[in-house]
């Protein structure tokens, strides 16, 4: 399946967006290390959605514009993203601070979403959960402790370092640190709003995710009561960059009712 | 102002003093420390000190200082004579710089006009432990910066509506002694951008480039005065300062042997700091940021004390070495600030009030005449 590459314009940012497949439109929001190639979890998911991956505003080639301070201006943006692109029904899947974007956007307006998957997301505290503070993570440690299976990390890691992949790398960084670094990669006051989200509700976790722990997921559970929680065994923070085939057989299941 | 008491082993074991646990913290020995440093402050007046400055760090043995308001209050009693320099009330990590203006005004009036004023970001580390955003700590500098002048400039009440900060009434009791205000310094490991702003012609803030190689403090300080040229109006040399490390006795090889095992502590241990805590995102531009990971092997690597001598990091020897390498220093750079670092690390009393004797009486005076 292939993808196409363009731009989006939206309120004097350039978002670059990746899009393929047909049917459903599925919306794929990317965590703190971005999206910077097509995976095989998105190839397999193009099979049976119209899949678009854009790149926040503040990350990888999409534009920094200065108006972007916290999380809620990246929800108003995507709210304003889907209507530019007039889609409906939209299968809103976050991983990580994509997550917490998504969480975000639905208590505003769920008017275009059919439904929505967190994966492993950010975006709330929880008592005696402590995430692991990716700003104190060397680069490699960071890698490392994204995988369950260190085969992936190693994988990731002897890939060369180009000026362009550094330089990618702290746009990234510099752009969560600006949205996630205090408060640390939650909103306080999001909690208070979750039960306006009003569509249907999965959340899939790594069992062993070194980031947010997999203890976060009972107080999902407790936000939306009747959400479908599915954890993935032996797997770190990205289910869908780890088990792509296991993960898409479960978006299937879930969004193809 | 280390805890210089800091349990030197644990410290390397853990990698740096940032971060250490305050299990390591003993406040009786803290309390004998306080009191041992700010005696040696109030030593410097007594040896013909022009300045006596205090800093400000969190959470960390390298400095006992989270707050110089309370140091630099207790030498404006002690003291009668000696100027006090806060180098520097980190702004940003302030929820409310009206505070400062307020706590740096007190001391100015009861010092009887004795304050220079410093205003810094705080150092990276800083980030970390205080939570405050890096991406906006340099808005936030600059914004409180303006705060902190107008308030000990302007007549109140008036309103200040900032991005950062708002205040509907600003009113301050008491304004500074000095007037307009106190001098204010910027120390800076050096940085165009903070160079640019200091040098500005409304501002002429004398520019501190701190433990530095003499060579970047050379670079830096020329950028200064370059800057300065391009605003139109040539830097007069008190605009420029240098705040490093000495160690004197009478021979180089005694001054070597004493202060060896303090100096390298104070580079290897207390100083080090992790790439990520030193510069977390926003703290620099992206471009400063890849030039520390370039020059990371140097920078993070431990030094010798021979090393530092030919990096000029340290200022170390006789009398007659010490003034030499000043002098050399002086004739290329003309810092008409040298703000000396006379106790570092675990350098105990007795070896630092003989450094503070030696620098003072064969060494500072010819300095002092090259001004």
């Amino acid at each position: 399946m292939s993808f196409s590459d363009s731009y989006v314009e939206l309120n004097g940012c350039r978002v670059h967006l990746r899009r393929g497949g047909a049917g459903k439109p599925l919306l794929f929001l990317h965590g703190a290390s971005g999206a910077p190639v097509i995976l095989p979890f998105m190839e397999k998911l193009a099979e049976r959605f119209d899949v678009l991956v854009p790149e926040h505003p503040g990350y990888g080639q999409s534009d920094e514009p200065a108006w972007l301070e916290n999380i809620h201006d990246m929800a108003y943006f995507y709210l304003d993203f889907l209507r530019q692109l007039n889609l409906s029904e939209i299968v809103l899947i976050g991983n990580s601070m994509g997550g917490w974007i998504a969480m975000e956007m639905a208590v505003r307006d769920t008017s275009r979403l059919d439904s929505l998957i967190l994966v492993g997301p950010a975006g709330i505290a929880a008592a005696g959960v402590q995430p692991a503070d990716i700003f104190l993570m060397a680069p490699e440690v960071l890698v490392k402790n994204l995988f369950f299976d260190q085969k992936i990390a190693e994988a990731r890691l002897a890939q060369p370092l180009t000026p362009e992949s550094v330089d990618l790398a702290l746009k990234n960084s510099h752009t969560t640190a600006r949205l996630a670094w205090e408060p640390r990669l939650h909103d306080p006051f999001l909690p208070k709003w979750l039960h306006r989200i009003d569509v249907p509700v999965k959340i899939i976790w790594g069992k062993q995710d070194k980031i947010l722990p997999s203890a976060f997921v009972s107080h999902y559970q407790k936000h939306f009561p009747k959400a479908e929680i599915e954890i993935f065994d032996n797997c770190g923070h990205l289910p869908h960059a780890e088990y792509p085939d296991k993960f898409c057989d479960s978006v299937f299941r879930f969004a193809c009712k | 102002m280390p805890y210089a008491d800091v349990d030197v082993d644990a410290a390397r074991k853990h990698g740096t003093v940032w971060g250490l646990s305050n299990r390591n913290y003993d406040a009786q020995k803290a309390h004998k420390l306080y009191n041992r440093f700010l005696d040696e402050l109030e030593y410097g007046e007594e040896l013909g000190f022009d300045v006596v400055s205090v800093n400000e760090h969190h959470q960390t043995a390298y400095g006992m200082m989270p707050s110089p308001i309370v140091t630099a209050s207790a030498l404006a009693r002690r003291t009668s004579k000696v100027k006090i320099a806060i180098l520097g009330s980190a702004l940003p990590l302030r929820s409310h710089p009206m505070m400062v203006a307020e706590e740096h005004a007190m001391i100015d009036v009861i010092s009887g006009g004795r304050l220079i004023s410093g205003f810094v970001r705080g150092i990276g580390a800083e980030y970390h432990t205080f939570g405050v955003n890096p991406t906006i700590s340099h808005d936030r500098f600059h914004e409180a910066h303006d705060l902190i002048i107008r308030a000990w400039t302007e007549k109140g009440p008036f309103s200040f509506e900032g991005h950062h900060y708002r205040v509907t009434y600003v009113n301050l009791w008491p304004q500074p002694l000095q007037k307009p205000h106190p001098p204010v310094w910027i120390p800076s490991q050096g940085s165009k951008e903070t160079i640019d702003w200091a040098a500005h012609p409304d501002r002429r803030y004398t520019y501190l480039q701190t433990f530095s190689p003499a060579k970047v403090v050379q670079r830096y300080l020329k950028m200064y005065r370059e800057t300065c040229t391009g605003y139109g109006y040539t830097a007069k040399d008190s605009q420029l300062g240098w705040a490093v490390p000495v160690y004197v006795a009478k021979t180089d090889q005694q001054a070597k042997d004493e202060a060896r095992k303090h100096f390298e502590t104070f580079r290897n241990v207390f100083v080090r700091m992790p790439l990520e805590m030193l510069l977390p995102p926003g703290y620099t531009s992206r471009e400063s940021l890849k030039n520390v990971m370039k020059a990371k092997a140097q920078m993070f690597g431990d030094v010798t004390l021979e090393q530092a001598l030919e990096l000029g990091l340290f200022v170390c020897g006789s009398p007659q070495t010490v003034l030499d390498s000043f002098r050399n220093h002086w004739n290329e750079m003309r810092f008409g600030n040298l703000l000396v670092l006379c106790q570092f690390a675990t350098l105990p009393a007795d070896l630092t009030r003989k450094n503070m004797e030696l620098f003072a009486r064969e060494v500072m005076p010819a300095l002092k005449a090259l001004n």
